[in-house]
């Protein structure tokens, strides 16, 4: 058996086809089992009551209203929450506990620091009875003055001086920044002020928490994070990894907000052992807000030098965002102008200001996907101040070298990208001058912006039963965020082993199984997907080894290197004549299945392990960035007098690696730059400056785009295998998608008006009004 | 949400009956409104009367006008032949509004007696005078954004009807037809059911406790013929207008002879222009007309620290909305 390392595509194989999802008749028909939906004997309820304020301190908070309804089992405050083994509150240094993303768990104490922070739980035997419990829950408080945000005239704003948690947010210099700007000779700086976001996910993060014995729990919990959810739980309970399992069988979306252990799950863990039942939690809309962190507010101004040619010679960047009370936790957005142009001379700092808000959090592509808006609008500047059509100032800028450390890349299909896009987008017929193209009363513009997105280190398990009946189970603990987890994996399950999809099933979103990273990092489908393919490969190895040592194997006595494998065949390379199904070879060693575990490393360190595998020691390894890739196009049709942006025409083309699966990628990639165009023209969560409270915070206040707003869209792949990132040779997709999005959008706008608008979103106001110049 | 009692049923005097019954109880049509602000505590009603098997139904031709039952549901209102063909601005205002979903649902009364979509409003931690009164206005000196810039109080600067189809009928003389607690019946033009917010932005309208929505009559007339709805908003559909305009012009040989002119999303009331309409009587219908009548329309606005962007958008929209017409 020889077909060890990489993933080969099979003839007439399914990998990289617009396979329909697996699980789309359960969710259409209801079958699919999202965590708020097990229906346990004896099950309860629980309710949020949350603070009214956004600092100062409870001065009393009386249950015996909430107590005296019928059915209310339970009312739990700080003043008698069960206690933890470990509280995830530290007002210093890193998180105690790394799953749990806030460094704060409500109801520990009787300050409030942020407005609708969770105050009371209610457990009751109907969600209706604990609903209005919740109401009646007294709570008097006494009040100080909040900070709102790192506007507000009373914020502290202080260099975070590399103590951010999760990204440390170091000030980070590459060459002599200050000498190349002041000796260039062209120069942009511009300053571009982003709103909160708010992931706004359709279902719920939601919650079922069951006992099973004074010692062991089973959460039902909506997480992109089985594996950690289960290992933080465990530390918070004081229990052994263990007895806490995690099931999250289907997600209704997350984009972030649902990768690390938020309180609510925890409290109704809590809530559960105390009553001595399951308790469900499910937060409501407005609860969303307020429960799993959001985009934090920021702004950015980004520093441009370049020739003449226009080519770059300088780029700075510096944030300004705020925190919660505990964390130091901003998004890195200059990360990505070190690897996307090249440019010699390079910086990026970060400041922060703390205020009464919950901790901000990940938020698809946190860090590129704003970042990429000061570089690609900023470029965008640059490229008009010059009279350089925008695509052109990209292509002279472009990087074959990681710019940040000299590396080759693993792969780099960008010029391909940018080519078929501004094929497919027509591109060259794009007037240079902005402003002046019209389509009766509405003025049109074209804009362009470029993606990248790394391909971040992670590793996973997987196990492959493979029965002798012809049939299949491949199981990890990976999540399926909605984006068709379960479809790729069974795809490229079905070719390795050489069966048909139907005869594969395949399981995930339990921390009972082999542990897998979490969806998040754009890191799933790469791992998941290489870890079962080694996995096939360990079940193969070992029937290879099985059929060698068999007298009635056609392949008796073979050297197992000679052995390869075609469909579900075992086949002498020397003699193809000599085959055998491992479903004879099964029977006849009276084995009902046959098992195989993979691990899987993606992104750096595969390449390592790689020149391991490849046994060719003293091989010199050169070490490889790794990025996702591509392009978005955009078109906009501006109404100048009522402000109205529409857009018209969208084309992205992208270099992600091998692609899975047509179909669900192309998904992938609208539902990010429908994501982005929201975050462009429409979403901002606004927050009450007195009160520092959100005055907008429902679906109704909180716009993202509906149909109506989006074109039909036009995404194609560049053809792609990275040798390098992972067995299976898979960027990633999931966070590319949105990167540049909101940048390609915004460009447009600008060519469309010949006004900029540097303040997000661009909503009617803005391009009406003085904002823009 | 509270406990509450629910009753269905199926005529106007057992409705009202039980409202006299129970004076804190409230009516439920659609239930789109109503329970959203249940759900998060704005409002707390004991009992709800549920008034949809009431027959207050029907769209028929009358020597008043159109008239439609109260009961009507808002897609049907705003896809039948005779509205679309005597009202467009009526049809379009209801079809532009809110969801699909939610227009199947929604009543026309329902409609009528909406609230105000102000952040501060819609969320029970804040202080507000309309539903607190005299907790304070903190949309004064806070996100304003979207709010009012006529009509405005220093009580209250939120548009206490934020929809479309108010302002539709408004522009075209529309006639309510209310039932009280007796049972007696009368008629208010809807140019006289909302009240500014003064000092008391919590009285909304002219309705008495119980009294029930019966009918909307539309009065025939050329200018509504030749009519149109116009809603600008920070999404292509399912949202609240930053501005909109409901306008009907007769024009005969390129004069204007009579014109109506509502603006919805900028008064704290839907609104009427009689100044407006008074440039246009008479006038050539040219673009200098319609600026002018724009101009007149929102001289006296009184725009806040965000939303002085709505004196262009609602004049622009007028004139939009005005050249559409006048050019159909
Ligand atoms: C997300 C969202 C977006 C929306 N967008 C828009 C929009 O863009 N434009 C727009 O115009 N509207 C919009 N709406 C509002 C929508 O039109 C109203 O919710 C709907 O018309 C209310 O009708 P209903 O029958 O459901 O009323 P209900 O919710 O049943 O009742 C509302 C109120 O009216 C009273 N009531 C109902 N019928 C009568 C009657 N016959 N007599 C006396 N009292 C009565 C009830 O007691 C209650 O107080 C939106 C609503 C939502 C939730
Ligand atoms: S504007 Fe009106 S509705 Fe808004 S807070 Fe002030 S009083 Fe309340």
């Amino acid at each position: 058996m020889t077909d060890f390392s990489a993933f080969e595509p099979s003839k007439g194989g399914v990998v990289g086809q617009p396979v329909n999802r697996v699980d789309g008749h359960a969710k259409v028909t209801g079958q699919a089992q999202y965590a708020a939906e097990y229906a346990l004997p004896n099950l309860t309820y629980a309710a949020l009551k949350t603070s009214s304020i956004a600092k100062g301190r409870i001065k009393s908070i009386d249950p015996a209203a909430a107590l005296r309804e019928p059915g209310v089992l339970a009312v739990f405050t700080h003043e008698n929450l069960p206690k933890m083994a470990q509280t995830p509150n530290t007002l210093a240094g890193k998180y105690a506990i790394y799953g749990m993303h806030m460094a704060f768990m409500p109801l520990t104490g009787n300050e409030i620091f942020y407005s609708a922070q969770p105050v009371a739980v209610v457990v009751a035997d109907t969600f209706e009875r604990a609903t209005q419990a919740a109401a009646l829950v007294q709570v008097t408080y006494e009040q100080a003055r909040p900070v709102a945000s790192y506007q507000s005239a009373n914020a502290e704003v202080f260099d975070p001086n590399g103590q951010g948690y999760v990204f440390d947010l170091k000030k980070v210099v590459r060459g002599n920044p200050q000498a190349s700007l002041a000796a260039s000779a062209v120069q942009v700086k511009a300053t571009y002020v982003h709103p909160i976001n708010h992931h706004n996910p359709m279902e719920p993060g939601a919650t079922i928490a069951h006992w099973e014995a004074p010692d062991r729990v089973t959460v039902y919990d909506s997480t992109q994070a089985v594996a950690m959810s289960q290992s933080s739980l465990a530390t918070i309970l004081g229990l052994p990894q263990e007895q806490v399992r995690v099931v999250t069988k289907f997600i209704g979306g997350g984009f972030g907000c649902k990768f690390n252990l938020w309180p609510h799950t925890v409290l109704a863990t809590l809530a559960a052992k105390a009553v001595g039942r399951p308790v469900k939690l499910v937060l409501t809309r407005q609860q969303m807000f307020t429960s799993l962190g959001h985009r934090e507010d920021q702004e950015q101004t980004i520093t441009l030098g370049a020739t003449k040619e226009g080519k770059l010679t300088t780029l700075i960047h510096e944030k300004t965002s705020t925190t919660s009370p505990w964390d130091i936790f901003a998004e890195p957005n200059g990360a990505i102008l070190n690897w996307l142009y090249a440019c010699p001379n390079y910086q990026s700092s970060h400041r922060v200001a703390r205020a009464n808000v919950m901790t901000s959090t990940y938020m698809r592509a946190p860090g590129e996907s704003p970042g990429s808006v000061a570089i690609e609008c900023g470029l965008d500047e640059l490229a008009a101040k010059l009279n350089l059509d925008p695509l052109e100032i990209r292509l002279r800028n472009y990087a074959n070298l990681d710019p940040g450390t000299g590396q080759p890349w693993s792969s780099k299909g960008l010029k391909e990208c940018y080519a078929r896009g501004a094929e497919l987008f027509g591109w060259g017929k794009r007037n240079l001058q902005p402003g002046v193209t019209r389509d009766g009363r509405l003025l049109v513009g074209w804009g362009m912006a470029t993606a990248s997105y790394p391909v971040r280190p992670a590793q996973g398990r997987a196990r492959v039963r493979l029965y002798a009946d012809g049939h299949a189970l491949v199981q990890t603990s990976a999540t399926d965020l909605g984006t068709g987890t379960y479809t790729v994996i069974t795809q490229v399950a079905a070719d390795a082993l050489g069966l048909p999809m139907a005869n594969v099933r395949f399981e995930l979103g339990d921390s009972t199984l082999p542990t897998a990273p979490a969806s998040g990092s754009s890191v799933a489908a790469a791992t998941v997907s290489s870890s079962v393919y080694l996995a096939i490969q360990d079940v193969w190895q070992r029937l290879t080894a099985l059929a060698v040592r068999d007298s009635q194997s056609p392949l008796f006595k073979a050297l197992p290197a000679d052995v390869v494998r075609e469909q579900d065949q075992l086949v002498l390379r020397t003699n193809p004549s000599k085959r055998e199904k491992f479903s004879a070879l099964l029977q006849r060693q009276g084995l009902a299945d046959i098992e195989g575990v993979g691990n899987s490393k993606s992104g750096e360190g595969y390449e390592a392990d790689q020149i391991a595998f490849d046994n060719k020691p003293g091989t010199k390894q050169t070490k490889r960035s790794m990025y996702s890739f591509g392009v978005h196009f955009c078109e906009v049709k501006v109404d100048p007098d009522l402000g109205t942006v529409h857009v018209t025409r969208w084309v992205s083309v992208m270099d992600g690696g091998r692609i899975l699966n047509t179909k669900t990628a192309r998904s992938q990639i609208i539902g990010g730059s429908i994501m982005g165009i929201g975050a462009a023209l429409m979403e901002g969560t606004n927050r009450d400056e007195q009160y520092a409270r959100y005055t907008n915070a429902d679906l109704a206040g909180y716009h993202v785009p509906i149909n109506a707003d989006i074109p039909d869209m036009q995404v194609e792949f560049i053809d792609g295998h990275d040798p390098y990132v992972n067995a299976m040779g898979v960027k990633g997709i999931g966070e590319v998608a949105m990167v540049g999005t909101v940048a390609a959008v915004a460009n447009a706008v600008y060519h469309a008006t010949g006004k900029r608008v540097r303040s997000f979103p661009i909503v009617p106001s803005k391009v009406l009004g003085s904002d823009a110049v | 949400m509270n406990n509450f009692t629910y009753t269905p049923t199926n005529s106007a005097k057992e409705a009202i009956r039980l409202r006299r019954e129970t004076p804190a109880a409230t009516y439920v049509a659609g239930a789109t409104t109503l329970l959203d602000m249940m759900k998060v505590n704005l409002v707390e009603y004991p009992q709800l009367i549920d008034i949809n098997a009431l027959p207050l139904t029907g769209i028929e031709q009358t020597t008043d006008g159109l008239r439609i039952g109260a009961l009507e549901r808002m897609s049907d209102v705003g896809e039948h032949r005779l509205v679309v063909a005597q009202y467009p601005a009526v049809s379009e205002s209801l079809l532009l509004a809110a969801s699909a979903q939610l227009r199947n649902m929604a009543s026309i009364g329902g409609n009528l007696l909406q609230r105000t979509r102000c952040g501060y409003f819609r969320d029970a931690a804040f202080p507000c005078n309309k539903r607190v009164p005299g907790s304070g206005c903190p949309a004064q000196h806070g996100d304003n954004h979207g709010l009012a810039i006529l009509g405005t109080s220093e009580a209250c600067i939120a548009q206490t009807y934020p929809g479309d189809l108010s302002v539709a009928l408004l522009a075209f003389d529309a006639v309510l037809t209310l039932e009280n607690a007796k049972g007696k019946q009368r008629r208010v033009p809807i140019t006289s059911f909302y009240v500014l917010p003064g000092q008391t932005p919590h009285q909304e309208n002219i309705l008495e406790p119980g009294e029930l929505i019966v009918a909307v009559t539309i009065p025939a007339a050329e200018h509504a013929r030749r009519s149109t709805y116009l809603k600008v908003r920070e999404r292509t559909s399912y949202a609240y207008a930053l501005a909109s305009a409901a306008v009907g012009l007769d024009v005969q040989a390129g004069t204007i002879r009579s014109a109506r002119v509502a603006l919805g999303g900028v008064g704290t009331i839907p609104w009427r222009s009689p100044e407006a309409e008074k440039i246009l009587t008479g006038a050539p219908a040219t673009d200098e007309t319609f600026r002018a009548a724009a101009t007149a329309a929102l001289r006296g606005a009184q725009p806040r620290e965000h939303n002085g962007y709505k004196v262009q958008l609602a004049q622009n929209t007028l004139v939009r909305a005005l050249q559409k017409v006048a050019t159909t």
